[in-house]
């Protein structure tokens, strides 16, 4: 158990202990849900309770389809809830990386010989692979409520790559966060920036129905295009606007995450090779 | 056989508008126990953090247990630990899974860092709790979990920094004895405190930081050497007897005598303590007088570090 028997430093090895670095900060995600499935269902707790709130309290006010109020509002508002928890969920990232930065942990792992990549990057894998434990949760809560995929077995699989394809793209905005910001005080109250981005979007209420400004912003929102991409592959698609992402929801929804990716990964990676100086 | 497993030179780091460190240097030979003393915002945290790689540095050198900090950081973080100034476990797991985790992580298999895992939890006295969330620890059992993380590999060098910060008397006993125990298997220890006791019982050497510069770098006993020579003091029963005091203590004295009305003492520093002491003894007694304390003081680590702070202070007074 000294230095002299770690591993040498050849490309394969280096590879496979990085693998080995993300696999343990994976399975320390795992360990606090096994630990800890009242912090889990907590974090679950908002969207359930929106779900219940909109399809039961204000859907039947909401006439999404035109035919009346309350028609068919599950239908309509089931995907958006499935895509605002993803856009929420980013919130639990960038809080999580913030506690592990303000207590330590994230430089106790700086200071190990390990890949520090893991910090982020295995963030980012045990992030996405809870966002699926958490869909699955709600599809099942959906299921129970009456909602029902009309689409094709591979369409609704592809419904639900393109919401964690959504939250994988966010992921790297709430690590760029939780390693800006100084504590995790600062990362939630982020949540007054964060409440808008979701629901300003097609999620409970299509856009044509705001004012024309807020509309063109909700139409835009990339939480609306994962929406309206998702509805139409459910087989649940509801009436649309005439602007390009509406139109070209599934190209939307494939191409916002990749411009999030794209801008964020690069900022929070710089970030953390920032913490050094 | 002695080697210097930490070895600073000139170092200097700036931070957008201040100067942190400048001109520091510092060094450790293998087996020992070296502090770092000072007030706050002294530099001893940037030091610490510069020397187990977390914080890169403007000028200058630094080695750690014979590798540069800057070019082999990451042969450094296999020879090294750390304790920062928090417990920095995973709250939400156990003791346990903590030190699998942390073992995982400096790239041992299941077995190795559950096995590794276990010997630290006995060594650390951490057995009984082992399987209990860190949450429910005392101060001085999440020290000791957080040193027991640091030692996953057996580092050349423990970083420490105020490692008993916060701790109440019996966390900080605790503490102690674990870096001493460490320190006497052969480890390094470099710690940050600004307790000077805590300085004096475990260092073997100390080096005083203020204002990022290292103002002196001695033994507990050399810096208390450096205070000057010891003091004659009389504490009078009386105070209208000061100046008959002060009488029999300049004869004695080397250098001026000191008079605290207050406290009504009079002191000197002596050359000749035990002759100086038994002399004012007799002369106390001859005079058929009656004081309240008649003594040796030899200066406190207290009073050197006062004395080198302040003698920065002033210096920064005049530019």
């Amino acid at each position: 158990m000294t230095a002299a028997t770690l591993p040498d430093e050849t490309l394969g090895a280096r590879v496979k202990w990085t693998l080995h670095d993300y696999r343990a900060i994976v399975g320390q995600e795992f360990t606090h849900i096994v630990r800890e499935p009242a912090n889990f269902a907590w974090q679950l707790g908002f969207p359930i309770v929106m779900v219940l709130l909109f399809v039961y309290v204000f859907g039947s006010a909401m006439d999404v389809t035109g035919q009346g109020a309350g028609v068919d509002y599950v239908a309509y508002a089931m995907p958006g809830m499935f895509a605002m928890t993803m856009a929420f969920g980013f919130m639990n990232t960038a809080m999580a990386v913030a506690y592990a930065k303000e207590k330590g942990f994230v430089d106790r792992v700086r200071s190990m010989p390990m890949a520090s990549s893991a910090v982020v990057v295995g963030r980012n894998i045990a992030d996405t692979i809870h966002a699926a434990i958490d869909l699955t949760v709600l599809a099942v809560i959906a299921l129970v409520i009456g909602w029902r995929s009309e689409g094709t077995l591979l369409e609704t699989i592809g419904a639900f790559a393109l919401l964690l394809w959504l939250r994988f793209a966010l992921i790297w905005v709430g690590v760029w966060i939780g390693l800006s910001v100084k504590n995790v005080e600062q990362a939630s109250n982020l949540f007054a920036l964060a409440f808008p981005f979701g629901m300003v979007s097609s999620v409970f209420t299509p856009p044509e129905l705001m004012p024309d400004w807020l509309g063109a912003i909700a139409a835009w929102n990339p939480v609306s295009a994962t929406a309206t991409a998702i509805r139409e592959l459910f087989g649940n698609p509801a009436a649309v606007g005439g602007s390009w992402p509406e139109t070209h929801a599934l190209a939307a929804a494939i191409l916002w995450p990749v411009a999030i990716t794209l801008i964020f990964m690069p900022l929070a990676v710089r970030r953390f090779q920032n913490l050094g100086r | 056989m002695t080697t210097t497993t930490v070895e600073v030179e000139n170092l200097g780091k700036r931070f957008k508008d201040t100067t942190a460190l400048e001109g520091f240097g510092i060094s450790a030979e293998s087996g020992t126990v070296l502090g770092l003393l000072g007030p706050n915002g002294a530099g001893k945290t940037t030091t610490v953090r510069i020397l187990t790689t977390l914080l890169r540095f403007d000028t200058g050198r630094a080695a750690v247990a014979g590798f540069d900090v800057a070019r082999d950081a990451r042969q450094v973080r296999r020879r090294i630990g750390l304790t920062g100034q928090q417990t920095a476990v995973d709250d939400l797991l156990t003791a346990r899974q903590n030190l699998v985790l942390f073992g995982k992580l400096f790239r041992l298999n299941k077995a190795e860092a559950r096995e590794r895992a276990a010997e630290l939890l006995d060594q650390f006295r951490l057995g009984e709790a082992a399987d209990r969330s860190p949450k429910q620890f005392s101060g001085g059992m999440k020290r000791r979990l957080d040193l027991a993380a640091s030692m996953i590999l057996a580092p050349q060098v423990l970083f420490l920094d105020e490692p008993t910060t916060g701790l109440d008397p019996a966390g900080r006993r605790e503490v102690w004895d674990t870096v001493s125990h460490l320190a006497a298997d052969g480890t390094t220890v470099v710690l940050t405190t600004h307790y000077l006791d805590e300085a004096d019982r475990l260092c073997d050497r100390i080096a005083v930081i203020d204002h990022g510069r290292n103002i002196v770098e001695d033994t507990p006993m050399g810096l208390k050497r450096r205070m000057g020579a010891d003091r004659l003091e009389i504490v009078a029963a009386d105070p209208d007897d000061l100046p008959v005091l002060v009488g029999i203590v300049e004869p004695l004295a080397d250098g001026g005598v000191a008079t605290d009305e207050t406290a009504a003492a009079v002191s000197a520093p002596v050359t000749e303590p035990v002759a100086a002491l038994t002399a004012a003894a007799t002369a106390v007694r001859d005079k058929h007088l009656t004081v309240a304390d008649i003594g040796l003081r030899r200066p406190t680590l207290d009073e050197a570090f006062l004395e080198l702070i302040g003698t920065t202070g002033k210096e920064e007074d005049r530019t």
